[in-house]
């Protein structure tokens, strides 16, 4: 057949009419059909991982939390500690020896009970090298945890893990610890189903149907697509879950996750990468974006290990020379606040120890003091930042702002350098910097969080500074069980940190950011760690799906009064 | 033949190029396991490298990727610890495939009806318009263009979804941002194809003998014009199948495009190496296909 009859076969209008019919049904059988979410989140990039024991990413630990409970939650209002699969606890006199007793009642979502021997199972696994979980350092305030993770304990039984029976678990600690109880609610301390994950490995997470000891179960887990929770009717509180089927979507596009809220596919953003910062001005006046304070700090390091910043004098020098309103007025423009600490305002327990103050004057003698007047003779020095989308973008801005400020207030120069975030982190491990970029996000709501990080033994310390006396402050104030006089070891603590020593300068606390109609959705509480339990999350008007479901929003309505 | 032996050279091609970017995505600065947290104890560091083989020579690892390629095994992803690299490109890559290949199609079914006219209607006002819009659509990338297709067609008119993959409305506006550049990039070839085929001698011949010019042009001299367009077809075709980062991010498509750059962004060197093998897989073979379509357009072409 020559080309001439064979377009002539090809482009017939019948065979025209039924390619395209084929095409149109292959295109059709391609998608599912599914029935809509009663709830959309829209929750940050795609998750790493949904295994409570090896998750660090805000937005993983959210979805984690929905299918894996531990111990303890968080309550959804204030983001206190309360009972979860334990009912209760006792702790002995010298705060060392926690006694955990289990619901009798709970059950995986595939019906079996759980017991101490899940909890044990639990615990050994975070703790366990062959599961390398970053997080395993969370256990070791457990005696001979970290002994047995490095492998100089054998006997298990050395560990401070113990099932008296079926319900009850004795926890003995290395020493006191006051905020224990709020780490067992954190997903590496969650109850995992020993089965599924004995028999499929690492892709455990991919059996259905999965046994949760949560809210929730997995029903689909697409990649970059979506994940579906469905309500675990077995849950020992499953009459106050409020949603059926709860839709989490992995945007890592601001401006995608606003088009999709815009146009009501998704209910809720909840991410503050996800804030288009060029809309921050509009958005930020809307009623449906909410804007509370959150733990986390945004500040910059400086490698003591390196001319001219060995000199805390230097260091100083910068501090006082940094104009922290300028860049939340300028740049963020959200509802971040000037940070005075590094650990920030509202965390348990604690108030900060006031750190320096911008005084152009005084850093400027501080300067010249350390033998650069006017900052002649100041060496080349670099501010190191990575390259990100999104939120991040304003790592550079930052940047921009702080070289302004110091060219104009001290006379020096900084070159700018931005790597990709790989390398960054890598640099800044290395000690491969000058100045660079940071962050903090507490996990737990206590000020250790934040001021652990600058002991000499700390991975995440990476200025190379090491003080014996910050380091001992930090053991005294966690081994103190009066709570003021823990906050005051750590305020003395945290004044070497930012204000004498300054090896860290803190720029704003955080402020987090959610996108919701308040009128729409319910069960959203806000609250210093951000937590917000998709278990109480529901669409208001649209009727209800749950037995039960008004009972939870009745008693967390008048927890929250 | 010569099919088969180039099919077979597919393997030591691919042994190479796998190599190549086995070495390459582990000499880059950074790796998979730096992150903004480092875990509690260096152990924990110790394990993860241990644990994914990173602690062994290149060589061995190599070895071991080998041995789970031939049984269709990419390796776990260092970055998605719970999805093999397998598992990521089952998933992904036929919404790829799909979106890729409706956006082929509407770049040939665009651009080669506006390449034929702007050369058949050389120097007249659709000339002008038609090469207009190819310049046009060659200039303007996608990241431009999605934004204002979406602003007014899914978010002033609402016609279309604004994003995700959920059914065969959702494929509508991502296929026009990805097809429109190169349906400028095809009606130009096939212009400049048609341009020349109609000033070679056989069309002059076929001119002198009377026969009609409708036929002449679209029986004898569309057969010659259209073989540069086929020949950007194969790789054409292959960008296309393995994704877009810009489309698939802009409109939240799970397809494959987004795991190749961020893959080599988050160091995640079982996929990098996974998907560079997927894609260079492809664009063999594809070649291969625009090869045969050669013999079946231009009766010179033959292949021993």
């Amino acid at each position: 057949m020559n080309f001439a009859n064979r377009a002539h076969v090809i482009c017939s209008w019948a065979r025209f009419r039924f390619v395209v019919l084929a095409c149109f049904l292959v295109a059709t059988g391609c998608f599912r059909h599914e029935r809509p979410a009663d709830v959309t989140i829209i929750n940050g990039n795609e998750p790493e991982s949904l295994d409570p024991h090896i998750v660090t990413g805000v937005s993983e630990l959210r979805l984690v939390k929905a299918l894996f409970d531990g111990l303890i939650k968080l309550e959804p209002t204030n983001a206190a500690p309360v009972p979860a699969l334990a009912a209760r606890w006792d702790v002995s006199s010298d705060g060392r020896t926690y006694t955990f007793h289990l619901r009798t009642n709970a059950v995986w979502s595939t019906g079996e009970p759980i017991t101490t021997d899940d909890v044990m199972y639990s615990w050994f696994r975070a703790l366990s090298p062959a599961t390398a979980g970053d997080y395993a350092g969370q256990l070791f305030y457990i005696k001979g945890a970290e002994d047995w993770y490095n492998g100089k304990l054998t006997n298990r039984n050395d560990v401070g893990i113990h099932a008296l029976d079926l319900h009850t678990l004795q926890v003995q600690l290395n020493s006191p610890l006051a905020f224990f109880l709020e780490l067992c609610s954190f997903p590496t301390l969650a109850i995992v189903p020993k089965q599924a994950i004995e028999q499929h490995g690492d892709r455990w997470l991919h059996v259905r149907p999965l046994s949760t000891s949560g809210a929730f179960t997995l029903e689909a887990w697409r990649v970059n697509d979506k994940v579906r929770l469905r309500r675990n009717p077995l849950y020992y509180d499953a009459a106050k879950t409020a949603s059926e089927i709860i839709d989490v979507l992995p945007v890592g596009s601001p401006n995608t996750a606003l088009n999709l809220y815009e146009t009501g596919v998704a209910d809720i953003v909840w991410d503050k990468d996800l804030v288009p910062t060029e809309l921050m001005d509009v958005l930020a006046k809307r009623p449906d974006f909410h804007s509370f304070t959150y733990l986390g700090t945004y500040f910059y390091r400086f490698n003591v290990t390196k001319a001219p910043f060995n000199d805390p004098r230097v260091r100083r020098a910068f501090a006082l020379a940094t104009d922290k309103h300028r860049i939340i007025t300028k740049l963020t423009r959200g509802a971040e606040i000037p940070a005075t600490n590094f650990v920030p305002a509202g965390v348990a327990n604690y108030s900060g120890a006031g750190g320096l103050n911008f005084d152009p004057e005084a850093a400027r003698k501080l300067l010249a003091d350390a033998g650069f007047p006017g900052g002649k003779g100041f060496p080349r020095t670099t501010y190191t930042f990575f390259s990100a989308s999104g939120g991040a973008k304003l790592h550079g801005k930052v940047g921009v702002e702080l070289q302004q400020m110091w060219r104009n207030i001290l006379g020096v120069e900084i070159e700018l350098r931005q790597i990709e975030r790989k390398v960054f982190y890598s640099s800044q491990s290395k000690l491969d910097y000058d100045i660079s970029t940071s962050s903090w996000i507490g996990d737990y709501n206590d000020a250790n969080t934040f001021l652990d990080l600058f002991t000499s033994t700390s991975g995440n310390n990476r200025t190379g500074w090491k003080s014996a006396r910050y380091d001992q402050l930090i053991r005294d104030a966690n081994l103190q069980t009066d709570l003021k006089q823990r906050a005051a070891i750590f305020q003395e603590a945290e004044s070497i940190l930012i204000a004498e020593e300054t090896p860290i300068v803190p720029l704003y606390f955080y402020a987090g950011f959610n996108y919701y109609d308040a009128n729409k959705i319910g069960g959203i509480w806000p609250n210093i760690l951000d937590e917000h339990p998709m278990q109480f999350i529901y669409k208001r008007n649209a009727g209800s799906r749950v037995e039960g479901r008004g009972l939870g929003r009745e008693t967390l309505s008048a927890n929250a009064k | 033949m010569y099919f088969l032996k180039r099919l077979a050279s597919l393997v030591p091609l691919l042994l190479v190029i796998s190599f190549l970017a086995f070495v390459l995505v582990r000499l880059a600065p950074g790796g998979p396991f730096d992150k903004e947290r480092k875990p509690a104890s260096p152990e924990i560091e110790r394990q993860l490298q241990a644990k994914y083989h990173l602690d062994q020579p290149v060589w061995k690892q190599y070895l071991l990727f080998l041995g789970g390629l031939m049984q269709g095994d990419f390796g776990p992803s260092l970055k998605y610890r719970n999805h093999t690299v397998t598992d990521i490109i089952a998933q992904a890559l036929p919404v790829s495939i799909l979106l890729g290949a409706v956006a082929f199609a509407f770049a040939l079914g665009v651009g080669i009806p506006v390449g034929y006219f702007t050369a058949v209607r050389r120097g007249r006002w659709e000339d002008y318009a038609g090469s207009f819009f190819s310049i046009l659509m060659v200039c303007i990338p996608g990241f431009v263009v999605a934004p204002v297709l979406i602003m007014m067609l899914a978010i002033h008119w609402r016609v279309v979804p604004v994003a995700m993959w959920a059914s065969p409305a959702h494929v509508i506006l991502p296929v026009i941002a990805l097809g429109l550049y190169f349906s400028g990039r095809i009606a130009r070839l096939m212009r400049e194809g048609m341009l020349n085929t109609m000033q070679s001698e056989f069309v002059t011949a076929a001119r002198a003998k009377g026969l009609s010019e409708h036929t002449l042009l679209l029986k004898h001299a569309f057969r010659l014009a259209v073989l540069p367009v086929v020949s950007y077809s194969g790789p054409l075709l292959a960008d296309l199948l393995t994704g877009s980062f810009v489309i698939e991010t802009i409109f939240q498509i799970p397809g494959i495009g987004v795991f190749i750059v961020n893959g080599s962004l988050n160091r995640d060197y079982t996929m990098v190496v996974g998907l560079v093998v997927l894609y260079a897989a492809l664009l063999v073979v594809l070649n291969l296909i625009v090869d045969f379509a050669y013999t079946l357009l231009d009766p010179r072409v033959k292949y021993a």
